[in-house]
């Protein structure tokens, strides 16, 4: 067990976190697991509200200070449990062993600073000993390995178009060489060929500065492109879990993922129609009792009304459905 | 830049004619003549032809308006007062500088005690730093300043007569005028800061610099609070234009030889080399202000500079 865990850059433990407001609780993350290896990337998919950028907030500590709330759980980085630890020592991780890329490039930048100026800023927090100049040199060597000239580290964030801005966001996030990187939806807001790019370049520099890194999306196709693990999630939960291979091409699904993949185009099937997943996602202050896909699902039967699943695991694939409780060859949700 | 301050600068020009043209017009439209106004009901209607002939009253009003403003720009002569037969300038510029001395300490207080109050307020959200200023605030932008200042006369003259109440002889007889000046706006500014401020701390970039590892403290003074200041900046400036205007209340309540209660006063008589001038300066000198507000925001926002400089042609 020991020696697993030093294989692990992230392991989050049951964690779940609320909002919490006068008037009411909203659940985002419900008692969810999550592991990294080291070097490795996991895609964490899910439709918008089902607890992504809320898990990756509760890793840096940085949910909003007053309504969020971890309730429990454990978050180990490096073998330590960062829940643990002081706000004086998350400065130390934050930007330098872990770092984040946010989904939105043009409000992202601190529109007064020269983008210089925001990367020089995340080296010298974690670099006292460096004098201007190497801070200076490290910045241009920082933009050019995103591939922006060096000299336009003087200009400000409005010169820039939204791809580059990214960049300048990824140098950022860059530019203490971080153990593990948090991309959360870095390409949504781009358009489909600097999407490729930023994607193209953040999968070079992973290889390159050998770092891990949670991939949170809600595109499968960056997932297949990008990733080693995936977890699916929903409603706070992560309702299946595996490694590409088990997710894309394994025999048994959660429905919510076989939902994913009928959601996508695909070139070899003839239908006219995409065939999306009905409803909605429920509303995180009043969870439905049983299986949280339950009201969505085509699969439902009164268990999945009643009663939360547990999580079943065969080797690196695991599931949380009612459907794959006790028999293994369940088969009824795929094709 | 430079070529957009040269260009406010001349702006300057049309608006001091345009302001000059309404003033004439208006008090040449108003029935009363100032040899009416200043011989009084008793005096005959053969006196006060003669009056308004030597003054110049009864010349047509275009060419009144024409020869004020020659002799405006050619010899920078604003003309005598009817009411005085004093030089306009000589009379006003004093009184001007007795305005604008109160209204810059009345402005300069109410940002030093706003503006840092408002920060705090927003930084400590929720917290008893946060309500009791904001309640305060609350109540105190609701008083208007000649209530303040007559409640700061009643305790600190009448009651504990520990401080003059009218005059302006030593330093201690500037200290009622400009707390009453300055505490509705102060109010204004906490309030408005603060709301800045909540904005400017719940946006993304100031997330992207927590997440860099910016302690707390960095993330306020260089991220959220250069980004704040924008609308305080504006704030601050719209307050101080209206003070010069509008201190005629407490120039009148606290017995202050400043321009706005000279104004008023010589209303009263008609006397309008002294309008106008005084009406002049005041627009001089609330167009420099929005002036010095649009440079001081090219400063703050570089999007706001690159804006000017795009705009030269």
């Amino acid at each position: 067990m020991a020696e697993e865990r030093t294989d692990l850059i992230l392991d989050i433990k049951n964690l779940k976190v609320v909002y919490k407001t006068d008037m009411e609780v909203v659940e985002a993350v419900n008692n969810i697991d999550l592991k990294i290896g080291r070097g490795k990337t996991l895609g964490l998919v899910g439709e918008t509200g089902a607890g992504k950028t809320t898990t990756a907030l509760s890793i840096l500590r940085l949910l909003p200070a007053v309504t969020g709330k971890v309730l429990e759980g454990e978050i180990h980085f490096d073998g330590q449990n960062l829940m643990e630890f002081d706000e004086h020592f998350m400065h130390a991780i934050r930007g330098n062993r872990i770092s984040m890329v946010f989904q939105d490039p043009m409000t992202s930048l601190n529109p007064v600073l020269t983008v210089g100026d925001q990367i020089a800023e995340a080296i010298s927090l974690h670099n006292d000993q460096l004098s201007k100049e190497e801070i200076d040199r490290k910045v241009e060597d920082t933009l050019s390995m995103v591939g922006i000239l060096p000299k336009r580290k003087s200009d400000y964030p409005h010169q820039f178009s939204g791809g580059m801005k990214q960049r300048v966001i990824i140098a950022m996030a860059l530019c203490c060489e971080p153990e593990l990187l948090i991309a959360d939806e870095p390409t949504t807001a781009l358009d489909v060929t600097i999407q490729a790019q930023v994607l193209a370049m953040m999968r070079e520099l992973r290889e390159r500065l050998g770092m891990a890194m949670l991939m949170i999306t809600h595109d499968l196709g960056i997932v297949a492109q990008t990733c080693d693990d995936v977890a699916v999630m929903y409603a706070g939960e992560i309702v299946e879990a595996g490694t590409v291979e088990d997710i894309f091409t394994g025999e048994h699904h959660h429905p919510y993922t076989v939902g994913l993949f009928n959601s996508i185009p695909n070139l070899d099937s003839r239908a006219s129609r995409l065939k999306p997943i009905p409803g909605l996602v429920p509303d995180p202050t009043n969870l439905p009792k049983g299986c949280v896909f339950s009201p969505r699902c085509e699969h439902c039967t009164e268990i999945c009304r009643q009663q939360r699943p547990e999580t079943v695991t065969h080797g690196t694939h695991s599931l949380r459905c009612h459907l794959f409780a006790e028999k293994k060859e369940g088969g009824a949700a795929h094709e | 830049m430079h070529r957009y301050i040269l260009k406010r600068i001349a702006f300057l020009i049309p608006t001091i004619l345009g302001v000059t043209f309404i003033i004439y017009a208006v008090l040449n439209i108003t029935p009363s003549s100032p040899g009416q106004a200043i011989l009084g009901p008793s005096a005959s209607p053969a006196a006060i032809e003669e009056f308004n002939h030597q003054v110049g009253y009864d010349q047509p009003f275009l060419t009144k308006y024409f020869n004020y403003v020659k002799n405006m720009v050619t010899k920078a002569d604003f003309g005598i007062s009817y009411f005085t037969k004093q030089s306009v300038f000589n009379e006003v510029w004093p009184r001007f500088m007795v305005t604008i001395k109160l209204s810059l300490s009345g402005v300069a207080l109410a940002a030093l005690i706003g503006v840092p109050l408002g920060i705090l307020a927003a930084v400590k959200q929720y917290s008893l730093l946060d309500t009791i200023p904001s309640v305060l605030s609350f109540f105190i932008a609701a008083i208007p300043s000649f209530v303040l200042g007559m409640v700061l006369l009643l305790v600190f003259a009448q009651q504990l007569k520990i401080l003059p109440s009218y005059g302006l002889d030593t330093w201690r007889h500037y200290i009622m005028p400009i707390l009453a000046i300055a505490i509705p706006p102060a109010a204004q500014n906490m309030r408005f800061t603060k709301s800045s401020m909540l904005e400017a701390i719940r946006q993304d970039y100031v997330r992207t610099a927590r997440a860099k590892g910016a302690p707390e403290r960095t993330v306020i003074w260089k991220h959220a609070l250069r980004n704040a200041l924008m609308p305080v900046v504006t704030q601050i400036g719209m307050s101080l234009g209206l003070l010069i205007c509008g201190s005629v209340v407490i120039e009148k309540m606290f017995t202050l030889p400043g321009i706005g209660s000279l104004i008023i006063d010589r209303i009263n008589f008609k006397d309008e080399p002294i309008i106008i001038a005084g009406v002049i300066l005041i627009s001089i000198c609330f167009t420099v202000v929005m002036l010095l507000v649009d440079i001081i925001y090219a400063f703050i926002d570089p999007r706001i500079k690159a804006k000017y400089s795009n705009a030269k042609g």
